[in-house]
């Protein structure tokens, strides 16, 4: 753990650091302008959402099916950054689409399941903080289902949204706007890693702790 | 301690017992029997959820009322919620019954094959929807003109996937929630986001149905998707089931 | 699938920081009635819990003959029969309905003989109601049956006195006493200390998570209990 740690810090705060620079460099979009530079942090937040998700997913699984309680220590780590990570995201969506085009909201298919997995994340927590014990098994098959679910999300929305007409989100995207986006991404992407090793650590040190305090009592 | 010889024959006795274990099917056939034979006696779980159901029809009918004409489209949407609401409602009531007289741990304690336990008890939980749907579909049609009969196979089979979709994710997570602290309030918080894609489909599929110009491919389509949604969390419930319920 | 002893090897179980069993170490034989005997709280249902197979110790070993539970698989649990705190039948069912419901669970081939047998051994072969009717006692009875009904070979009471009055204890102890006859490891908890005295073949004391046997010797269970308690 501590070995990936601080080459992780590192590269993430140099990203972060280099981040503003860079968007301020890059050129405003035709239609949007200024405005449009929330995108830089709204879809790299996604991204580390979603990496966050795959990790909890994955991890359920394997303590679900293989028993090991480690990895039930990784997903409660995953969903807690899922649901940050995601409340970036659905924060500056929305601030992004007032200014744009006028619209707080939209029910298409990426937002809607992207809210969808927002919300499962959500339950993962309330159900594993007022579940009472036991509730880890259930939070892994809460888990498992809420992954298996996005797909169907975005096909029934997507296929609903065809029948109506859209108000899609295109942009055009130029050259100049790959650096920028791609030095927000590493450092979403990273953050998210660092996050999860953290807090992977910090429930680790409590199992830890609660060995300790029963070996004590021998 | 009995002697030898006693202990002896007393093992012989034992013996003679033998155990097959039933089919898969015989099984959840078994528990299903048990629960219909149980709720046909009282009645409770039944009457209730069927008088909670139109309540809910008529209170969100009243919400979509606009100046006394109830919105058409309105009654697709209105059928499904009414749906989703109740059978939340009929999940947690049939599993408080095995909650209070511990009589899950005791069948979890027979040699039965566990996914047939969920099986059995899906097939109960679906009985009962069943009877509550076959009552508040043509209420719904009656208060709001929409044409329940003209593509009543369809309908049904919308009905009916549908159905199966939110009870087979609200029956595993139901049986999961038994031992859980706030399981009432826990069962919608985690039921209604996995089932999302249930009440699009049926909402959808249904409103097309109730439409004017009907469009009957689109519903086909809806109908489908409700089928393989069907079939992956059935699949996904059974295989988690028996790790999900061990403590 | 059948085996001739029941053995707990170092067996804990902690829930979060509060450790319930230390290093519990038990081994149970055929023809035996082992009382169980703690206050409440001491660990007593979690440990029968535990050779029920319903939850997995933290660490140590449980050995039914020399078998782990995984490697007996479903077939283990049709050789062990329950009665719990809670007696787990169905109220709105009969007393028949009910034994016939767990025969067929547990793939009996004679269920209605069975079924016949238990009825008459619980004294309830004239009633055709509810069981939701019935007292205490009758549904204590009516419970135990059920825990039997597939013959087991190692039955598991928790706090099975309770309740019930002078006649249907003394039923109770008779039946145990056949049990024992028969040939079943008997793991009873209790904190009655006076019914169990005779009856059982052994007692051992939960006490701090820990197991300790309560030795043979002169005077009562309870002096015994005592003796073992602040010695």
């Amino acid at each position: 753990m501590k070995k990936r740690f601080a080459p992780l810090l590192i590269l993430t705060a140099a990203a972060f650091a280099y981040a503003p620079l860079a968007i301020q460099r890059a050129p405003y979009e035709s239609t949007m302008g200024l405005v449009q530079k929330i995108f830089y942090f709204h879809v790299p937040s996604w991204m580390a959402m979603f990496l966050a998700a795959t990790v909890c997913g994955i991890a359920s699984a394997i303590f679900l099916f293989a028993g090991r309680k480690s990895y039930d220590r990784i997903a409660v780590a995953g969903a807690e950054l899922s649901v940050v990570f995601g409340l970036i995201g659905l924060i500056t969506g929305p601030l992004w689409g007032r200014k744009a085009w006028g619209v707080w909201w939209q029910w298409d298919a990426r937002l809607t399941s992207a809210l969808v997995m927002w919300l499962i994340f959500v339950a993962y927590l309330l159900l594993r903080k007022y579940g009472g014990s036991g509730s880890e098994k259930l939070s892994a098959v809460l888990a498992l289902f809420g992954m298996a679910n996005v797909p169907f999300v975005y096909l029934s929305v997507n296929i609903w949204r065809t029948v109506h007409p859209k108000t899609s989100v295109v942009m055009t995207l130029e050259p100049d706007m790959g650096r920028p986006f791609l030095v927000c991404a590493l450092a979403f992407v990273s953050l998210c890693a660092l996050m999860l090793l953290t807090r992977v650590q910090l429930e680790n040190r409590r199992a830890e702790l609660d060995e300790l305090f029963l070996a004590l009592e021998d | 301690m009995a002697s030898e010889s006693v202990v002896a024959s007393g093992d012989r006795a034992m013996r003679s017992a033998p155990a097959a274990r039933s089919s898969f099917l015989a099984t959840a056939w078994l528990i299903t029997r048990k629960d219909l034979v149980i709720e046909f006696r009282s009645r409770e779980v039944v009457y209730t959820t069927l008088f909670f159901a139109v309540s809910c029809v008529l209170v969100f009918a009243f919400s979509f009322v606009k100046e006394g004409v109830a919105a058409q489209d309105a009654a697709a949407g209105i059928l499904w919620i009414a749906i989703a609401f109740s059978g939340t409602l009929a999940l947690g009531r049939a599993f408080e019954r095995e909650r209070q007289n511990d009589t899950l741990r005791a069948l979890m304690l027979t040699p039965v094959d566990r996914p047939a336990v969920y099986i059995g008890k899906l097939a109960g939980v679906l009985a009962l929807l069943a009877v509550v749907e076959a009552i508040v579909t043509p209420l719904v049609a009656l208060m709001f003109g929409a044409p329940v009969l003209d593509h009543a196979l369809l309908l049904a089979a919308l009905l009916a996937a549908g159905t199966i979709g939110f009870a087979a994710v609200g029956t595993l997570f139901a049986a999961m929630l038994i031992r859980a602290r706030s399981r009432d309030v826990l069962l919608p918080i985690l039921l209604y986001p996995i089932t999302i894609p249930v009440i699009i489909a049926g909402v959808r599929g249904t409103g097309v149905l109730f439409q004017a110009d009907v469009d009957l491919p689109m519903a086909r389509l809806w109908l489908s998707i409700l089928v393989f949604f069907d079939l992956v969390f059935v699949t996904l419930a059974l295989w988690t089931f028996e790790p999900a319920m061990k403590e | 699938m059948d085996f001739r002893s029941l053995t707990f090897t170092d067996v804990s179980r902690h829930f979060g920081r509060r450790r319930v069993l230390n290093k519990v170490s038990l081994r149970c034989e055929a023809g035996e009635v082992v009382a169980l005997l703690g206050s409440n709280g001491a660990g007593k249902s979690t440990l029968l819990s535990i050779a029920a197979t319903l939850l997995d110790p933290s660490s140590g070993e449980i050995r039914y003959g020399d078998a782990s539970a995984r490697a007996a698989g479903a077939d283990l649990r049709g050789r062990i029969g329950v009665l719990g705190h809670e007696l787990s039948i169905y109220p709105e069912l009969s007393a028949a309905e009910n034994l016939r419901f767990f025969a067929r669970a547990y793939g009996l081939s004679d269920v209605d003989g069975a079924v016949t047998i238990a009825l008459r051994r619980a004294g309830l072969d004239h009633r055709d109601d509810p069981c939701a009717r019935f007292s205490r006692g009758m549904r204590q009875r009516l419970a135990l049956e059920r825990a039997l009904l597939h013959r087991p070979r190692l039955v598991l009471l928790d706090e099975p006195f309770t309740g019930l009055d002078d006649s249907a204890i003394h039923a109770l102890r008779e039946r145990l006493g056949e049990l024992r006859a028969e040939g079943c490891i008997v793991l009873l908890a209790t904190h009655d200390l006076e019914t169990i005295d005779g009856l059982a073949d052994r007692a051992v004391l939960l006490l701090g998570g820990k197991l300790v046997t309560i030795p043979d010797g002169s005077g009562t269970l309870r002096e015994r209990y005592r003796r073992a308690l602040h010695g």
